[in-house]
């Protein structure tokens, strides 16, 4: 136990030291974001809290699956099957298109198009800031995720990673106040970009003239032009155009397709320019979804559907 | 002795993160308290000479690594408040439980405040009330938050003034 007068600085001083560290702290990480490694640092520390405040939704995951029925199991794997089989139908049709097109490509000898790699992340049961849209996922650097790492789920892009810890990551929804996503409309191929605006229910387009063939209705998938996101992915429908013609250009808004707040498993993507790196670093077994064109598990409705523009 | 009290702050701040985190229905996210900057206001109060601004600060980039928000934007935030905490400690603490729960609203409200600084200058600050909602929360909780970090100490830790 320390004595009264032996103390140190005065703690007015260390105050002041911390202030001014904070300072520091802040401007380095928002000007030049050179912070990554004592962010993963703290974050170890932060991981056995993650772990134990997802623990309970885990267990209760688990004893899900353990202590169902036979005859739900039964049931369940049935109704798998069918949809295994359907979506086995539908995918050799996409064979047969990916293939027509890859020829087309080549007539046209433009570029071939890579597959995408795919890893399933679980999201950890973990509420972050209220008024950001971030989601921690199960999976980090140790499994090759990367910082701007794109993830979708069976419904559409959901967003990307911002933040990579060893084990866990941390990722910006497409919904966040400071997210945007460049798109075009499927039916039209007019290009924007999407904004998020705070809400998980609508997207902002801006910046669409008033004379542009856009309707209520239109999809919206990704264009693929920041580099961040890979193309022709679905991303949003649009839902509401206000055309006001006192405004420069038109209020649009559209419903994100992807589950932002009920999903709990997203599909990681990794675009040409970042291969899965060693997949003998993979967990074993189930999780690691490669050559997608091959199986049927987990793909993404609309992938590679076109690849025309 | 001292090893007791440095559990007991590491246990209650470890639940603290956790209180944080932790998922809640949609309608409830806004009012969560801010536990974290409570539990370590309480140990600010209760040993001075141990929890000091540094533990404060450290706490506070826990927090920001946790919210993915800006490093040093919560961690100012608590360094300011845990400092005042300090140089009044002995006055907050002959205070009534009412008397204290009304500075920690203000104490609160100034990091929320400081938080809200940093984020708008950083361009993404939310635009609602809501947002001072964890104030309310935290300073009707703080009786109860007082009385079962006392127990808790005694039991863990040993009281002490200094």
């Amino acid at each position: 136990m320390q004595t009264l007068f032996l103390r140190g600085p005065s703690i007015t001083l260390r105050m002041i030291i911390l202030v001014i560290m904070s300072i520091i702290l802040m401007t380095a990480d928002h000007r030049w974001q050179h912070l990554d490694t004592v962010r993963n640092t703290l974050s170890y520390l932060l991981y056995p809290v993650e772990y134990v405040v997802d623990l309970p939704i885990r267990l209760y995951y688990w004893s899900e699956e353990t202590l169902s029925s036979h005859r739900t199991l039964l049931k369940e794997n049935r109704q798998l099957k069918d949809l295994q089989l359907q979506s086995r139908v539908q995918l050799q049709k996409l064979d047969i298109l990916e293939k027509e097109n890859e020829r087309l490509r080549q007539l046209l000898s433009a570029t071939p198009k890579t597959t995408e790699d795919q890893l399933i992340a679980e999201i950890v049961a973990v509420d972050v800031d209220p008024y950001r849209h971030f989601i921690v996922l199960n999976k980090g650097a140790r499994h090759g995720v990367y910082k701007g790492q794109p993830i979708i789920d069976a419904h559409g892009v959901m967003g990307q990673i911002v933040y990579v810890n060893a084990m866990s990551s941390t990722a910006m929804l497409i919904s966040d106040v400071s997210h945007a996503i460049p798109v075009q409309i499927d039916r039209t191929g007019l290009r924007s970009v999407a904004f998020g605006t705070g809400q998980t229910d609508y997207l902002d387009l801006r910046h669409i003239p008033h004379n542009a063939d856009i309707r209520v209705g239109d999809k919206l998938i990704s264009s693929g032009l920041g580099e961040r996101f890979p193309r022709n992915y679905p991303v949003a429908l649009i839902t509401r155009i206000n055309r006001d013609t006192g405004e420069t250009f038109v209020d649009v808004r559209a419903e994100p397709l992807a589950q932002l707040d009920t999903s709990r498993e997203v599909l990681l993507v990794w675009t040409q320019n970042h291969q899965q790196p060693m997949p003998e670093l993979e967990q074993p077994g189930e999780t690691t979804v490669e050559e997608p064109a091959e199986e049927v598990v987990e793909q993404a409705p609309g992938e590679d559907v076109d690849g025309s523009e | 002795m001292a090893a007791n009290n440095f559990k007991a702050a590491t246990l209650t701040i470890f639940v603290a993160f956790m209180l944080a985190i932790m998922p809640l229905p949609e309608w409830a996210i806004e009012f969560r308290p801010d536990w974290v900057t409570l539990v370590v206001i309480y140990w600010a109060m209760a040993l001075p000479a141990r929890t000091g601004v540094t533990l404060a600060w450290l706490a506070g980039l826990m927090l920001d690594v946790s919210h993915g928000a800006i490093l040093g934007q919560n961690a100012l935030g608590l360094v300011l408040v845990i400092y005042i905490v300090h140089i009044q400690h002995q006055r907050l603490r002959v205070a009534s439980l009412l008397q204290q729960a009304i500075v920690i609203f203000f104490l609160l409200l100034l990091k929320q405040l400081i938080v809200l600084w940093v984020s708008g200058i950083v361009g993404h600050a939310p635009h609602t009330w809501l947002y001072f909602m964890p104030c309310v929360t935290g300073a009707l909780l703080w009786p109860w938050i007082y009385i079962i970090m006392r127990d808790i100490q005694r039991k863990l830790g040993y009281t002490t003034t200094y």
